[in-house]
């Protein structure tokens, strides 16, 4: 008991000041949302295009547009371009309620988008959000920075928000992984179970769009293909903070700046 | 002892496809059950098909560990069915299922043959003779099942209460007593082996990469390697040191998840929520080096994409330093706890006779008191050149399974710190060459659960034209329903947290 107490003053106090304070500090090499500076661009090029694993990068009016739900930020985009028009910023606010909002374009204002929810839900579930999440194929990636949330850095519950053992006692369903062909009906059947109203998540590359699965015959290209979909969180993973942003703002418990 | 009848080969060594020998079925048979009696292990054994529809070629890749050598051998199998090597040679149970059912080949005589991830086998045959229009559903099959008075059935998965990936787990139960555990994966096959035929495109190393999210690091190596032995490229110290220093830290921050999660799960909360944030901090050491926490974009054919210098390193040490006592301060108080011992001894044991018997890998071997480690066992990269000591118990048991992350957390730092004290001059990245042509190249890294084996064979023109990934929870699956038997249905998450296997790794 003695040792405990004491373990207990060692550690400290350490839930983070976010987002009251600042956010925690990231690596310098982390990866946020890109940035496109269009004048950089050469005629007809298309390198950045060619080396996404994805299919992320389509060129529109010769400048590459991204799509940050197919984008797993592995950045070999910006290390092909010559001209440095596409660089990741340190912005790690990425998520959206609309999919066509994830499309980085030259002519797209910076920063992060308007996610609150609709006043109607926000009042049912504002300041009280159970969630249901379901692995529908993926690498658990997403997965393990998802419970991370659940660790006392990140304190999830002070926000009202917390995972439940079954769809019944959930609001919603925070889905990861592009939903495979051995998941598609237990995912049906867990969205079916919950009850009205309901509200949807997708976290990471795979649940917005396939992710480095995209299109093959075993999995969907993504939760939207079977269930209606509210929030879009993308990553590959999604840090922590990016997933925690996503989800506070989507409540109205926080302000985009 | 030679492997008479088998190629030799060693970890990361591409070899012409012309030097493995094609054996008679009895010989192939016979060479593998005398290197698994003379205490050889099967890495691998998987089918590849022909230009005839009616033959399939059988692959293995027997592990030497006490000569650090490996063996490749290979036999034709005609028609649609062979006699299976299960009932003499367990530890090819699955392997033979995986065959059965991508190839739709019947091992004749395998005890429990069942689907492993529940799909269509690439030739049209099926080895359980299901209607060509009927669905394939996951964990639609038969389970083995126990009756008699107050016997019953639970059935878990595959969607678990907590923020778990799918898997279907029945248990057979008397009471409490659980008489028996049967596990149903495949809900998260997204058919990457077959997405890798072909290749290297722009996408195999994404595919490496998330094979088991956790184990991003290991399986890009293993990756990696497989790219660079077929293009004869020789990586720096420098890229081989960062890589080994990724994969401790990426051995770090599992265990140390692993310890905190064991904890919760015998309800002791100081351990687990010290644990939990302490995991935290060695995955950020690794987005310290390359911006990514699980190690994304580290690992690069050819060497590291990224680099250190003097800053980020002695930022690498302080940071390392903390997280050490921390750590220490938080797992040393289970070892002090009664109750928390009393949770963890002699629960889920796991004998060292069946360790050896179902080709247990990783901490979990080693906690059975099996002397495995493929960084000393078949040393690559960093590994031939450093040794860190492997560690055993012989309880077999949830201690000796929890208490060998331990030990591995220990030394692992120490590794590190040694790395990082002396860095190698030399570039991070070299250029890759295109691949050798008609060759066939294993390559095996001791990731934090085990043995990550990679296996790849070119075509003509050097392009994959067969790609086999076995992650070490394939071997290990069978090990955590053992363990299980004669156990409190309470004491499953115990189990469980105790092997932390990958079902995405499994399912591919």
């Amino acid at each position: 008991m003695f040792k405990i107490i004491l373990a207990r003053l060692r550690q400290g106090h350490h839930t983070m000041e976010y987002p009251d304070g600042p956010a925690p500090k990231l690596s310098d090499r982390f990866r946020g949302c890109p940035v496109v500076k269009a004048d950089a661009c050469c005629d007809g090029c298309a390198d950045c295009a060619g080396v996404c694993p994805t299919g992320a990068i389509v060129i529109k009016d010769n400048h590459p547009c991204i799509d940050m739900g197919k984008c797993l930020f592995c950045s070999e985009c910006a290390n092909a371009c010559g001209q440095q028009a596409i660089k990741y910023s340190d912005d790690y606010r990425l998520a959206a309620r609309r999919r066509e909002d994830l499309v980085v374009c030259n002519d797209k204002p910076a920063g992060p988008c308007d996610v609150e929810m609709e006043r109607d839900i926000k009042k049912l579930f504002g300041r009280s959000l159970k969630l249901r999440q379901v692995s529908a194929g993926g690498c658990n990636a997403c997965e393990a920075d998802t419970n991370v949330l659940n660790t006392l850095a990140w304190d999830l519950g002070r926000f009202g928000i917390q995972f439940v053992a079954s769809p019944r006692h959930a609001d919603g369903l925070l889905i990861t992984g592009p939903v495979t062909q051995n998941m598609h009906l237990a995912l049906k059947k867990t969205y079916d179970a919950l009850p009205q109203p309901k509200i949807v998540i997708a976290v990471g590359a795979c649940a917005i769009a396939g992710g480095p699965y995209i299109d093959h015959e075993q999995v969907k290209n993504g939760a939207d293909t079977v269930v209606p979909v509210d929030l879009y969180i993308p990553g590959c993973p999604p840090h922590p903070l990016t997933i925690l942003d996503g989800l506070i703002r989507f409540l109205g418990q926080k302000e985009a700046n | 002892m030679i492997n008479s009848h088998f190629a030799t080969m060693t970890n990361g060594r591409a070899v012409k496809l012309d030097v493995i020998p094609t054996l008679a079925f009895d010989d192939f048979k016979k060479a593998i059950l005398d290197g698994t009696a003379a205490g050889q292990r099967v890495s691998a054994m998987f089918g590849d098909p022909t230009s005839q529809s009616e033959v399939t070629q059988l692959y293995v890749v027997m592990a030497d560990d006490e000569q650090n050598q490996l063996y490749i051998g290979r036999t034709h199998i005609e028609g649609d069915q062979f006699p299976s090597l299960t009932p003499q040679c367990p530890q090819v149970h699955l392997f033979e299922r995986e065959i059965a059912e991508q190839f739709g080949l019947k091992p004749i005589g395998h005890p429990w043959l069942k689907p492993v991830r529940y799909h269509r086998s690439k030739t049209g045959r099926d080895a359980w003779n299901r209607p060509s229009d009927q669905a394939v559903l996951p964990a639609v099959c038969d389970f083995f099942q126990v009756e008699g008075d107050e016997v019953h059935e639970v059935a878990v998965g595959p969607v678990h209460a907590g923020i778990i990936e799918p898997g279907h787990f029945r248990f057979q139960c008397h009471g409490e007593r659980v008489f028996h555990l049967e596990i149903a994966l495949g809900f998260q096959h997204r058919g990457v082996e077959d997405a890798m035929i072909g290749g290297p495109t722009k996408r195999s190393i994404h595919y490496a990469e998330t094979l088991a999210g956790d184990t991003t690091i290991a399986h890009a190596t293993a990756y990696c390697q497989i790219v660079e032995a077929l293009a004869h490229c020789q990586k720096t110290a420098r890229a081989q040191m960062l890589r080994g220093v990724s994969l401790e830290l990426e051995r770090l921050a599992n265990h140390v998840g692993d310890l905190g999660a064991v904890a919760n799960d015998v309800g002791f909360l100081p351990t687990a929520s010290y644990c939990g944030r302490i995991r935290g901090d060695f995955l950020n050491l690794t987005a310290l080096l390359c911006g990514s926490r699980f190690g994304r974009g580290m690992i690069r054919p050819g060497g590291v994409g990224f680099d250190i210098d003097d800053s980020r390193a002695s930022e690498l040490l302080r940071r390392l330093d903390k997280a050490e006592k921390d750590t220490a301060n938080s797992v040393n108080l289970l070892w002090d706890t009664p109750s928390v011992m009393a949770r963890l001894e002699n629960t889920g044991p796991l004998p060292k006779h069946i360790a050896v018997e179902l080709g247990i890998v990783g901490p979990a071997a080693r906690a059975s008191g099996l002397v495995r480690d493929l960084r000393q066992d078949q040393p690559s990269g960093i590994f031939r050149f450093s040794h860190i000591p492997v560690g055993t118990c012989d309880t077999g048991d949830v201690f000796g399974r929890v208490f060998i992350r331990w030990v591995e957390i220990q030394r692992s730092i120490k590794f590190i710190r040694e790395q990082i004290g002396a860095i190698p001059a030399g570039s991070p990245l070299v250029k890759v060459g295109s691949l050798a042509p008609d060759s066939l190249v294993a390559t095996l890294n001791e990731g934090w659960r085990g043995e990550v084996c990679h296996i790849a064979i070119t075509n003509e023109q050097g392009s994959f034209a067969r790609y086999k990934v076995v992650d070490p929870s394939f071997h290990n699956w069978a090990g955590l329903a053992y363990a299980l038997r004669g156990q409190e249905i309470s004491d499953f998450p115990l189990c469980n947290k105790s092997f932390n296997l990958s079902y995405c790794g499994h399912d591919l």
